[in-house]
């Protein structure tokens, strides 16, 4: 297997690359890690005319804290780096505790975050962590320069709101409120495989130990990642007591996804994969709310 | 189809050549440098056989391109030891039966160099989450377990 012959070219500053992408347009494709891009290449399903290498481009593998808490990620930040470091460990425990469930450490070490986020597979982690944690994009083309919240980002199976003379530059994180607890579980064949299911939950606590807000999204049960806005209303004003918490995800897994069958798991069990998911995101990330308070 | 000049340091040796951008790195490794130690076994990413060391980090090399190792260092199996003078980890294989038709194997020791130095002391979940990239059809894993065992429980009597 081999990709078919293309134009390469490695920019060494945004600017060449934005350049090179407007000259080139839909014949173009950004290479980041080339964890998911090099396998299509090599099956032939994309035959990219013009690669655009962003692995030399300086300055989009920064991890910084803004002023204001918010912590922000460069595009080109290796998967294995978010795994390792302590900055997203204390800041972004839910982003921490999902990085390896993504693929297997040697993809890790060249995967980046702006791929997986540009890539949009709907049973990719990093879009549902991105939504749950409610990330800004920050979208760049030779005009400007735009930031797209990450649940509109994502539009269909594999479409974005990325223009095709648009790089995703950095990853914006806002910063963690109180009393917030956070889960992620997902069932994969084996370790390491995209998932067949998924759901990630945070959930804020008032004083009164009463949910505050909530967030439900779930992985690879619909064509983007699905986020049950009902279920989180159920939960949100009451006491999170386990006959709530069971009615709120049976809610998402019976309305708010829509999982299709595949040859390792039908619509059906998707749904009951959901729904125990779903529950159990709730009650861990509730307990660790409780924790905090 | 133009072709990119690249020099490599692979295995502590300089190497200049000139490579179609569509090259994977694998196949360069095997065909241009004639280096076939390292394997090809599914080239998307899945298997893992094809596991080398790019600047010190394990990385699948059917996913890379030659000219994104332009300047690089890159480390394949036939860096670690001599038939002769085994590394302690093909040592600890070849004394645990961790490997049966060896196709997987230069993967898997590719993958552990690394990871062993960094985690010295590992218990059997970790290595085997450490171990979950790499297939191996033949040997049901236990035994490449026990050798990463093996590896560890030597260095330990070593540094006692
Ligand atoms: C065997 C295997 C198992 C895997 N398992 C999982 C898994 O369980 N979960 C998971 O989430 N992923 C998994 N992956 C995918 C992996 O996480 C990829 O790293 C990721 O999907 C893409 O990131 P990348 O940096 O490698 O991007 P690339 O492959 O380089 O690019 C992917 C796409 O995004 C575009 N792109 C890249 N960067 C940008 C940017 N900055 N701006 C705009 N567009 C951009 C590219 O043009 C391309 O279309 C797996 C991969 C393999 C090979
Ligand atoms: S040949 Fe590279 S992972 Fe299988
Ligand atoms: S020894 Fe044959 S595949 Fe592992």
């Amino acid at each position: 297997m081999k990709p078919a012959p293309f134009e390469y070219r490695a920019p060494d500053t945004l600017q060449e690359a934005l350049t090179l992408l407007a000259e080139n347009g839909f014949d173009a494709k950004l290479l980041a890690g080339g964890q998911s891009l090099i396998p299509v290449m090599n099956f032939r399903l994309a035959q990219p005319g013009v690669i655009i290498d962003l692995n030399r481009v300086s300055g989009l593998d920064q991890i910084d804290v803004l002023s204001d808490g918010q912590v922000s990620i460069g595009a080109m930040v290796r998967q294995a780096t978010l795994e390792k470091s302590d900055l997203i460990r204390t800041r972004l425990p839910l982003l921490h505790q999902t990085i390896p469930f993504i693929a297997h450490p040697q993809i890790r070490n060249r995967g980046t975050i702006g791929g997986s986020l540009a890539h949009a597979d709907p049973a990719a982690e990093l879009p549902v962590i991105s939504v749950a944690l409610q990330a800004q994009f920050k979208l760049q083309n030779q005009s400007g320069e735009r930031l797209v919240g990450a649940e509109s980002f994502y539009k269909a199976l594999f479409e974005t709101e990325l223009g095709e003379d648009e790089i995703l530059t950095e990853v914006i994180f806002p910063a963690t409120p109180t009393r917030t607890g956070y889960a992620f579980h997902e069932l994969a064949r084996r370790h390491g495989d995209y998932a067949q299911a998924g759901a990630a939950a945070v959930i804020t606590l008032d004083e009164a130990g009463r949910c505050q807000n909530a967030r439900l999204i779930y992985l690879n049960v619909g064509d983007i990642p699905m986020s049950a806005s009902q279920a989180a209303d159920m939960l949100t004003g009451n006491q999170l007591n386990d006959s709530l918490i069971e009615a709120a995800a049976r809610h998402a897994a019976d309305h708010e996804i829509e999982p299709g069958g595949d040859v390792h798991a039908s619509a059906a069990y998707k749904r009951h994969l959901a729904f125990v998911l779903g529950k159990r995101a709730i009650y861990q990330a509730r307990t660790a709310a409780q924790q905090l308070s | 189809m133009t072709q990119i000049l690249i020099t490599v340091t692979i295995n502590g040796r300089e190497e200049t050549k000139h490579v179609e951008p569509r090259l994977l790195l694998s196949d360069f490794i095997r065909h241009d440098l004639g280096l076939t130690g390292t394997h090809v076994g599914c080239e998307h990413g899945v298997c893992g056989a094809c596991t080398i060391l790019f600047n010190g980090e394990a990385v699948r090399s059917c996913l890379m391109l030659a000219v994104q190792a332009n300047g690089q260092t890159l480390e394949t199996v036939e860096s670690l030891g001599t038939p002769d003078n085994m590394h302690p980890l093909q040592q600890a294989f070849h004394e645990a039966h961790a490997l049966q038709c060896g196709y997987c194997t230069p993967g898997f020791l590719m993958t552990l160099k690394p990871w062993l130095k960094e985690n010295p002391n590992p218990n059997d979940h970790e290595i085997r989450e450490a171990l979950s990239g790499n297939l191996c059809r033949c040997t049901g894993y236990q035994h490449i377990v026990d050798a990463v065992k093996k590896t560890t429980d030597l260095r330990q009597q070593t540094t006692d």
